[in-house]
């Protein structure tokens, strides 16, 4: 009665959402008193499938194939089940980013099996099995009980601190039914040197504040000197100021960095809903009576575009010590 | 080429959530109900693409699982142009009996191409428009930010983690679609509210389907600590607090 994590790769390798996961997997295997096994789908050399092991996998099946460099929901679905069949999985895990959000809804109705989505903790218990996630976008938490065999879970990224147990995975070749591919890419549009929204640790976000889309120099800067991801409010995005995939809120991204800097950002309900989960919020805002106040961590009333210059200039100051 | 949104009637976005029965169900008590933001963007993106005469798209129907509470979020959807609605009569209890639902109904009416939005407001769980796909067993694509029709297929733009992919796929399938998808929801216009009147609203009897989870307890966040305020004039000591204090730098 193993646990199941597909670990997704990204150009044959892992990132730290990948350890994440694996470490998250062998705590839940660790309650349920039974081992993890990784599943991983496409061209990924054994060396860098052998680093699940010291997050705790002890097994990686592997799948491998040119045609797994994009995901088909159907056969990259089938694959999964299958493993979990095969290796007698009662709880499957995935993360929850774009192609976890496309697999493990599937992987439920294909299993039959009960879906905890988008978790930060670990499952409150096990016998029963029930799990605490957030609703209402964040305005309240609750507990809820997976009342089947098997399990499907997501986990959201950044929720769950990498732990190196030092162990050894043993590297399983298998060769599922796959079916056909039905999804048919045209072509991919990678963004190269940036750092990611949802895998940032840092992000530094512009609202409506900034003014216009030529006052962003000053969000780049301290993004750069931060290792940072940039960001913006809903209505930046809207008029067009800043790409949509920079947006975050309800309806755009929904992050967990450690640390998120809303500069010129009023903190409107819709957007709280995706950055409530931030450990360290900082504020920026020339209102003192702006919502973003409330849940901030630090806060600084003033106008956000004569506050960064002199952010980045202390940061740099802080640096040089 | 026949269009199916399904639609989710959510709590409005700006709600004070409480909780019933020692915390173990959401009190609808004086709660506004409106279209699930996600859903509200497929359906604009499905009336643009039906406004589009070369894309050859014949009707978009919705469909909802909900009570007769959610009728006036339905309507409120049929004035922003959809030709007519499906309601099933079943109380929404979790994605996998509400996808098995809207399942069943698309199967028997036959669609072409099934747009979900990705996520709902209320118990984000980002799973019913890729249920119903697993369900039919057809195709779906997830993330879903742009959408052309040409002939019988459909070409997309889906986000991934770090960029972007163009992808096409021959109907039947399922779209799960996000921001990005159109540019704003539209908002009813008088002349689509007087119209959404007369529109078709049928109501179907649900089959029986058991829930594979259920919702024990709802608990509200512990108030947080007041935010700490840093003068603008020495904006060094907010990253001394971020060094020392947060220890996030």
């Amino acid at each position: 009665m193993a646990v199941l994590v597909y670990t997704e790769n990204w150009d044959g390798k892992f990132k730290k959402l990948s350890f994440e996961l694996v470490s998250y997997a062998s705590k839940v295997a660790e309650m349920l008193g039974t081992t993890i096994s990784a599943v991983s789908i496409g061209n990924v050399d054994d060396d860098e499938l052998a680093k699940l092991g010291n997050y705790g996998a002890s097994k990686v099946v592997k799948v491998e194939g040119d045609g797994y460099s994009s995901l088909d929901s159907q056969v990259f679905t089938n694959i999964i089940a299958q493993a979990a069949e095969k290796e007698g999985a009662k709880v499957v895990i995935l993360s929850h980013n774009n192609n976890g959000k496309a697999l493990a809804p599937r992987l439920s109705v294909k299993l039959k099996a009960a879906l905890g989505s988008a978790l930060v903790e670990l499952p409150v218990s096990v016998e029963p099995f029930v799990v605490s996630k957030k609703v209402f976008s964040g305005k309240a938490a609750g507990n809820v009980a997976l009342n089947t065999e098997v399990k499907v879970l997501t986990l959201a990224q950044n929720s769950f601190e990498v732990v190196e147990s030092g162990g050894n995975a043993a590297i399983e070749a298998f060769t599922p039914e796959v079916g056909e591919v039905k999804t048919i890419v045209k072509d991919v549009q990678k963004q190269t040197g940036k750092i990611l929204l949802n895998d940032a640790e840092v992000v530094v976000s512009g609202g409506r504040g900034m003014k216009s889309a030529d006052n962003w120099g000053s969000i780049e800067e301290l993004a750069d000197l931060l290792g940072a991801a940039t960001a913006c409010s809903r209505p930046v995005s809207d008029e067009g100021w800043r790409p949509h995939e920079e947006h975050t809120g309800q309806t755009g991204k929904i992050i967990a960095p450690n640390l998120y800097i809303a500069a010129g950002i009023s903190g409107a309900i819709q957007h709280l809903a995706g950055v409530s989960s931030s450990k360290c919020l900082v504020a920026i805002n020339t209102d003192a009576d702006a919502p973003i106040f409330e849940a901030a961590d630090y806060g600084i009333v003033g106008d956000a575009m004569k506050i960064l210059p002199d952010f980045i200039n202390a940061v740099k100051e802080a640096k040089a010590k | 080429m026949k269009l199916v949104v399904c639609l989710g009637n959510v709590p409005d976005t700006t709600t004070k959530v409480k909780f019933g029965d020692d915390g173990t169900a959401f009190d609808k008590t004086g709660v506004q109900w409106i279209i699930n933001p996600w859903d509200e963007l497929a359906l604009t993106r499905a009336m643009e693409l039906k406004e589009d005469a070369g894309n050859a798209v014949s009707s978009v129907t919705l469909i909802t699982v909900g009570p007769k509470e959610a009728e006036p979020t339905m309507r409120k959807a049929l004035a922003i142009g959809a030709d007519d609605a499906i309601r099933v009569n079943a109380e929404p209890t979790d994605a996998y009996t509400v996808a098995s639902q809207l399942a069943g109904v698309i199967k028997e009416k036959g669609f072409d191409l099934v747009m979900c939005g990705i996520e709902s407001s209320d118990y984000n769980g980002a799973a019913v428009g890729s249920m119903v796909a697993e369900f039919l067993e057809l195709p779906s694509v997830s993330a879903v930010s742009g959408m052309s029709i040409a002939g019988e297929e459909v070409e997309m733009t889906r986000d991934i983690d770090g960029g972007k992919e163009i992808v096409s796929v021959q109907t039947p399938f399922v779209a799960v679609v996000q921001k990005g998808i159109t540019k704003e929801p539209r908002i009813p216009a008088m002349r689509g509210i007087m119209m959404a009147r007369k529109k078709p609203l049928a109501v179907v009897e649900p089959t029986q389907v058991d829930a594979l989870t259920d919702f024990t307890k709802f608990e509200l966040p512990q108030p947080k600590a007041p935010c700490k305020m840093v003068d603008p004039e020495n904006v060094a000591e907010l990253v001394e607090f971020l060094q020392n204090e947060a220890k996030v730098l």
